[in-house]
């Protein structure tokens, strides 16, 4: 990692990553401390949120036993609306993974150093993320076994056959678990080094035992540092077309298929533009939660926050585009299925769903023009929140809107979720929540080695004058 | 089932009921024991109490199980031991006949190993000529009912025959001065003759004939205007121009599937020719019945109004003028007009709910037409004296039990103090007859207020006979024996005259033996067994004369039509008269016009839902002095101003697990006066709602207008289906095919393949022919075993039928015209539910057909979502397992059951291709190794095999010379969304409207 050189004097326009004075030694406590601490020693506050969240997985848990004993008729889908709440949240939940693979390989690529203090949190999301998310095809089904057993390609002596490898689903299978895998190795090899110096640290013997053997004998040699930093790179460039592969394979679930409001071809750019724009508004409200639980303001500093909302921005005008241009093709296209799915999804009886998508989703992330608005935490954690109420609903707009009123007008009908639907969604959210904390806590949230590599500024700092000034 | 094993290892005769009774000691037993009058109400509406009284009903699988066990005294041979010629597992069909109204049908009901499982239409009975109605198709489940009676009831207490027949010599009955006998329309020769010889035997007895929904107006209407009592024949076939005056012949009006049957001779094009000789069918009616929707011409009139109409159009053949309303006027110079110019190939038909008054002057008009002798044919219907029949009948006799004249009363059968009107309160006037007895099927509300109680045994399950209105007999055989024991109605009656061997085989036979030739008697017994009819008896047609007098001074004393709201009682699809309120296929079958499933509705047109501000699912109350009735109404367009429409056969107490509080009752507001229509009522909107289930929420093919923000959208038309009037096709062949442009397929893709060689299976579907009956509803659901799934899941569209028929409104919301469209897979060659499926649990035959592999299924639902036609069903719950055991047994053992999270859908009926292919390979061994190549109708489906209009041809559209190929080559062929290159196997044939063009503009 070679250090940022940067002119003194320019500073105040571009003020250091790491703010605080945070020395080497310091970076290095800060971050071991959270994994180090004594159970009294973490804040209650992250005891009693850990204590929320996991008696929501526990309803999780409640959910799918019950789905799994009944069926899917727990649920509110119907004829015609197939897929509901069920895949709206597969596609949500990938959709929020993507921010943590982009920030991780492809700012990573571009040599975005900011990057360094949130990509460690920011991929675990990811894989958390993942984790939510592929609960919903698996149990989708009614019958998990069978659905795990049929779309792997396992060896199988009774039919002799393979999966259909025309369907989109199947797609999707090998798309989320190379994600996964992908997301899992880039993410675990990061931490190798970190690992280590938990290792190097540790006081206790089971600590030193489980360390020393997650961090693969890593000394830290120049040699290692040289094989860790192409390996680093190689999984940075796998990952970097997974983040447009992945949900371009999602959005082929709906893309192939005859319904209109579907069968488009925008929905490739759109659906990964969508992506990244959820994933950041995930990570967004993550990081502030964290940045006020585990006291890290010297490390995800206003910065990072207003980077991460100029993509906010970006995307979001991007996902607006697309809208605009799915409205503009249905009326050109002369496709009359087409023209009215689009109007029956802004005047239809889910106008309500539409017109939220649209005020979160474009409307919203306009306020970031402001510099203001982009640099004021509570500001920036609201819209968060509500980007992600948008992109949720971009997708049950697309997914059931399209489904409820397709080509023959006798088989219309209208979703309403049931409460199974509502508590299942929301379980994934404890799920997700109790992962997160679970990690915040019991392995180093920031990159302890890649953020030391952005603190070289402060050797240029002659005198203690100069750094108050810079600081104060 | 530890209970079953408890019972077959005693040896239990036929006093098994009262040895398990004490044996029995299982709590849950004992409560369904006890629960033999089940009080609570219809659990079948809600999910989770419908699974624990769907365990409770597991107890009766005992009783089934046992009665299957027990010794057959003498007629069925146990399967046990080996028969020469039977193969267990094949299927057998024995014919037999249904009755309704004093209408026999003629079925050939399929058994496997002893179980009856469907119900098929005997070919060479006149009135089915193969074909079955949606009630007759069901009926087979009601054999199963675990609901079914099964003690013979002394009051509350439980009893036994043994302790009924004791009971009995105590009645000491004299000349039978106290002694009445209520039994529904008879159409049985052997019930007959025994009526003969009970009335005999007690001189002063008296008989009455009711019916809830009876054809009673019919035979007085013939009473006034011939004199006579007579049946009427209605010869749709040979009519050019219809006209009728409120008889909903292609629905609810009828009994068998003749009339449709008939009809659709007219209707069906096979060919170019055939455009000329399509019928004209012009309906004057209140309600929009299925009838109504076939029309080219209808006209809405309250019920009260039509004698007016038939009235003016008397006049109008006459040669007088009419005045009056415009559009009345206009429509009745036009139909005069035709009628006149049809001649002796009009026909004017009067249906059931009309007056007397109303069918004389359709015979009148018949008669000056030429009609009568040509179009119409009559038999007599001369009853024995004693003999009371219909509301008067019933009045009567319940003046008699008033008055304490009866002291005995045997209900044959029926359900009186349920279909009783209001005014006769029948069951209070009951409980004044010393000793009342009941023989029904089910514990109903006519058992609670019988003395006696006495279980009667499914027309399935027992020896009898039915004859036809123009007198074509069938003997009816049972197809099991009784599963929960009982007897038949000449068993008790033949038992009440004191005969030696009451057994029903043996009073057939000897009936019947006295009637066949002497010479070869038994073979002309077995061959009337086989047939299904008796051939070369019938009945004599009578030409009778019109008495013109008559006529003229009935309608003179006619009332006039009543003022306020007139409400109209229909017979309800699914429940009849309520004597199907416990069949869970025919509740779950949609209504063919309103699509409403578990319930009714007081229907209103859309002008007096806007004035009273009323939507569906709106309770109001409707009141006219002390009868006052509560329910929801729904928006019926087409509805006669000023009139509302209530089916009956809902509402009900005590009509089983299935049916119970089901509804409304409209009976509580009918009367012996106001029978049919009843006018003076006021509408009331109460502030409570009900929820309706519905199996189509959009009525429209237009899309709705969606407006906002400035923008204007949707309201388009989608011609899914597709109609011109003869004259515009005859211009312009091409336009029905046209309606939509559809783009040449450009694929990369090489065909999956080769569709030209080898069996190619298709349909096509004749829009011209198909009425929308919904009789290949049923016949789909009992084939296939698609499951029944309760108004709750109905209401989240979850029903499961493989075929289901959309209806769609044209035209003005008010006085539109309805169309009916079945629609089954369509069998695309380019599936869109084959390429996103995940595991290839749907792919396609090299015969063309898009087959589902259960057992792969892991059930994503992508099928159903890609499905343009939404024609895949899914298992969303365990729908099978919710059944009661008993059940399992009216299941197809050709088709697997679908447990949940599984897709389903319609297979062409691949069962009954791969039979017929492995038939034809059997038999071609046998002949010289090849098999032999099907011909065009050795494969019918399900669908195609009842369908009584003929409308559905299935087979090989390789084949030039088969019926579906010749179909698909007309001109108005069409697929059903076509423009999507999906290549539906399955097609239509656009509906060719005969209008008349004084009466409708042409293009």
């Amino acid at each position: 990692m070679s250090g940022v050189r940067q002119d003194p004097q320019l500073l105040g326009v571009n003020p250091p990553l790491v703010q605080g004075g945070r020395d080497y030694h310091d970076v290095t406590d800060d971050i071991s401390s959270i994994t180090e601490a004594k159970v009294y020693e973490t804040p209650m506050k992250y005891w009693i949120a850990l204590a929320c969240t996991s008696s929501v997985v526990l309803v999780l848990g409640f959910m799918l036993s019950y789905l799994v004993a009944n069926g899917i008729g727990v649920w509110g889908n119907n004829r015609p609306v197939g897929w509901a709440w069920d895949i709206t949240n597969f596609v949500f939940w990938i959709g929020i993974g993507h921010a943590g693979t982009l920030i991780s390989a492809i700012l990573f690529l571009f040599r975005q150093k900011w990057r360094t203090s949130i990509n460690r949190s920011a991929e675990a999301m990811t894989i958390f993320a993942v984790m939510c998310a592929g609960l919903f095809p698996l149990f989708h089904t009614g019958r998990p076994w069978r659905a795990a057993y049929w779309l792997f390609p396992i060896p199988n002596t009774d039919l002799n056959m393979w999966q259909n490898f025309r369907s989109p689903l199947i797609w999707d299978v090998f798309a989320v678990s190379t994600y996964a895998t992908i997301s899992v190795l880039f993410w675990f090899v990061g931490l190798v080094p970190d690992l280590a110096t938990l290792r190097d640290r540790a006081t206790g013997k089971m600590k030193q035992l489980v360390f020393g053997f997650l961090s693969l004998g890593w000394r830290g040699s120049a040699r290692h540092w040289r094989n860790y930093e192409a390996g680093y790179m190689i999984l940075a460039g796998l990952s970097t077309p997974l983040v447009l592969s992945v949900h371009s394979v999602v959005s082929f679930d709906f893309a192939t298929s005859v319904i209109p409001g579907w069968h488009t071809t925008i929905f490739p750019p759109y659906f990964v533009a969508g992506a990244v724009f959820s994933g950041f508004a995930m990570v967004m409200t993550l990081l502030i939660i964290c940045r006020y639980l585990l006291n890290l303001q010297n490390y995800i500093t206003i910065k990072h926050l207003e980077n991460m909302n100029k993509i906010i921005l970006v995307t979001g005008s991007i996902v607006g585009y697309a809208y605009v241009t799915e409205f503009f093709i249905a009326w050109y296209s002369g496709n009359p299925y087409e023209r009215f799915t689009f109007f029956n999804r802004a005047f239809g009886p889910y106008w309500w769903a539409y017109w939220s998508m649209m005020t979160c989703n474009v409307i919203s992330p306009q306020f970031y023009w402001s510099k203001t608005l982009r640099r004021s935490v509570p500001f920036m954690f609201c819209l968060s929140i509500v980007v992600n109420i948008g992109m949720w609903f971009e997708r049950f707009v697309i997914i059931a809107t399209s489904l409820h009123r397709d080509f023959l007008p006798s088989s219309w009908g209208y979703f309403q979720p049931t409460w199974v639907d509502i508590m299942t969604f929301v379980g994934t959210f404890g799920l997700f929540l109790t992962m997160f904390l679970l990690f915040a806590r019991f392995l180093p949230m920031i990159a302890i080695s890649e953020v030391k590599g952005v603190l070289a500024v402060e050797k240029h700092l002659y005198s203690e004058t100069q750094r108050e000034e810079v600081y104060k | 089932m530890s209970l079953v094993q408890i019972k077959t290892a005693a040896k239990t005769g036929p006093k098994y009921w009262r040895s398990l009774d004490h044996a029995s000691s299982t709590p849950e037993f004992r409560q369904w024991v006890e629960r033999e009058f089940p009080s609570t109400a219809a659990e079948m509406l809600d999910g989770n109490s419908r699974r624990t009284i769907l365990k409770l009903m597991a107890a009766s699988f005992g009783m089934a199980g046992l009665v299957a066990c027990s010794r057959p005294e003498l007629k069925f041979a146990p399967q046990a031991r080996g028969q020469e010629d039977y193969m267990p597992g094949t299927p057998y069909s024995y014919t037999t006949a249904i009755v309704m109204n004093g209408q026999a049908t003629g079925l050939l009901v399929k058994t496997y190993d002893g179980r009856p499982v469907k119900v098929e239409g005997n070919p060479d009975h006149p009135s089915s000529q193969g074909a079955a109605t949606a009630q007759q198709q069901a009926s087979v489940l009601d054999v199963y009912d675990p609901d079914r009676s099964k003690l013979v009831m002394n009051g509350t207490t439980e009893s036994s025959w043994e302790k009924f027949e004791a009971a009995l010599k105590g009645v000491n009955l004299g000349d039978g001065a106290g002694l009445r006998i209520l039994s529904e329309s008879i159409a049985s020769p052997t019930l007959e003759s025994l009526r003969t010889q009970l009335l005999a035997k007690y001189p002063a007895a008296r008989w009455v004939e009711f019916e809830g929904v009876s054809r009673e107006n019919e035979r007085l209407g013939t009473q006034l205007a011939f004199g006579q009592p007579l049946y009427v024949h209605r010869h749709f076939d040979l009519a050019k121009v219809v006209l009728s005056l409120d008889d909903d012949f292609l629905g609810l009006d009828s009994n068998s599937p003749s009339a449709t049957k008939n009809f659709s001779k007219r209707r069906r094009v096979e060919n170019e020719e055939e455009l000329d000789s399509i019928s004209r069918l012009y309906v004057v009616e209140s309600q929009f019945s299925l009838t109504g929707a076939n029309a080219e011409h209808r006209l809405r009139l309250k019920g009260g109004e039509i004698r007016q109409f038939a009235q003016d159009l008397l006049g109008l053949i006459n040669g007088g003028a009419v005045a009056g309303e415009a559009k009345r006027a206009a429509f009745l110079t036009a139909l005069a007009k035709d009628l006149k110019a049809a001649g002796k190939e009009a026909l004017v038909v009067a249906g059931r709910r009309q007056a007397p008054v109303v069918h004389a002057l359709a015979h009148q008009i018949n008669q000056i037409l030429g009609a009568n002798g040509a179009t119409v044919s009559f038999t007599s219907a001369a009853r024995p004296d004693r003999l009371d029949g219909g509301v008067e009948g019933l009045r009567t006799l319940a003046g008699a039990m008033n008055g304490g004249q009866v002291s005995t009363l045997i209900v044959l059968g029926g359900n009186p103090v349920y279909t009783a009107p209001a005014d006769v309160q029948f069951a209070s006037v009951m409980a004044k007859v010393a000793t009342s007895i009941h023989l029904g099927l089910h514990p109903n509300e006519t058992a609670a207020a019988a003395k006696w109680h006495l279980p009667e045994a499914h027309f399935l399950e027992v020896w009898g006979d039915a004859k036809t209105t123009s007198g074509v007999p069938t003997i009816q055989q049972p197809m099991i024996e009784p599963l929960y024991g009982g007897k038949s109605q000449i068993e008790l009656l033949a038992q009440l005259l004191g005969a030696a061997d009451t057994k029903g085989y043996t009073l057939v036979k000897n009936f019947w033996s006295a009637q066949l030739p002497a010479a070869g008697k038994e073979n002309a017994w077995r061959k009337a067994l086989n047939d299904g009819i008796i051939a070369g008896v019938s009945a004599p047609t009578v030409s009778p004369a019109i008495n013109a007098a008559a006529i003229t001074a009935a309608v003179g004393a006619a009332p006039a039509a009543g003022s306020g709201v007139e409400v109209a009682f229909v017979p309800s699809f699914a429940a009849w008269d309520g004597r199907f309120t416990n069949n869970g296929w025919m509740m779950e079958t949609p209504d063919p016009m309103t699509k409403l499933v578990w319930d009714n509705a007081i229907l209103i047109s859309p002008a007096m839902a806007k004035e009273q501000n009323l939507t569906n699912g709106d309770v109001v109350s409707l009141s006219q002095g002390s009868y006052k009735l509560e329910g929801p109404v729904m928006v019926q367009p087409g509805q006669a101003e000023g009139a509302v429409t209530i089916s009956l056969g809902f509402g009900r107490k005590r009509a089983g697990s299935v049916g119970n509080e089901v509804g409304m009752n409209a009976g509580l507001i009918r009367t012996t006066d106001n029978f049919w229509y009843a006018s003076g009522f006021t509408l009331g909107k109460t502030g409570a709602t009900h929820i309706l289930a519905t199996t189509q929420e959009h009525g429209s093919m237009e899309e709705p207008v969606l407006s906002g923000l400035g923008f204007t959208g949707g309201g388009e038309h989608r011609p899914v289906y597709r109609e011109a009037t003869i004259a515009e096709f005859k211009k312009e062949p091409k336009i029905i095919e046209e309606m939509v442009e559809v783009p040449e397929l450009e694929s990369i893709h090489p065909p999956v393949a080769d569709y030209t060689k080898g069996y190619q299976w298709g349909m096509a579907i004749d829009l011209n022919a198909c009425t929308g009956c919904s009789a290949c509803v049923v016949a789909c659901q009992a084939e296939n075993n698609t499951p029944v799934v309760g108004k709750d899941q109905v209401l989240k569209g979850r029903e499961m039928h493989w075929l289901r028929i959309d209806r769609y409104y044209v035209g003005e919301e008010d006085n539109p015209r309805a169309v009916e469209q079945p629609v089954p897979c369509m069998q695309c060659e380019n599936a869109p539910c084959e390429y996103v499926c995940p595991v290839a649990a749907t792919t396609h035959s090299p015969e063309g057909l898009n087959d589902m592999a259960y057992n792969r299924c892991v059930g994503t639902r992508y099928c159903a979502n890609n499905c343009p036609y939404k024609v895949r069903h899914f298992n969303f719950l365990n729908y099978h397992k919710e059944m009661p055991d008993i059940l399992a047994m009216v299941q197809n053992p050709e088709v697997s059951v679908r447990m949940r999270g599984i897709m389903e859908k319609c297979t062409y009926c691949v069962q009954r291709i791969q039979n017929a292919k492995i038939t034809s390979k059997a038999s071609g061994r046998a002949a010289n190794g090849t098999p032999l190549e099907l011909k065009d109708g050795d494969i019918q489906t399900a669908c195609q095999q009842t369908c009584p209009a003929d409308a559905i041809a299935f087979g090989n559209i390789n084949d030039p010379n088969s019926r579906v190929a010749k179909l698909k080559k007309q001109e108005r062929n069409y697929g059903l969304l076509e423009e999507l290159q999906v290549k539906p196997r399955t097609t239509y044939l656009g509906r060719l409207r005969n209008v008349n063009p004084e009466l409708e503009k042409e293009a």
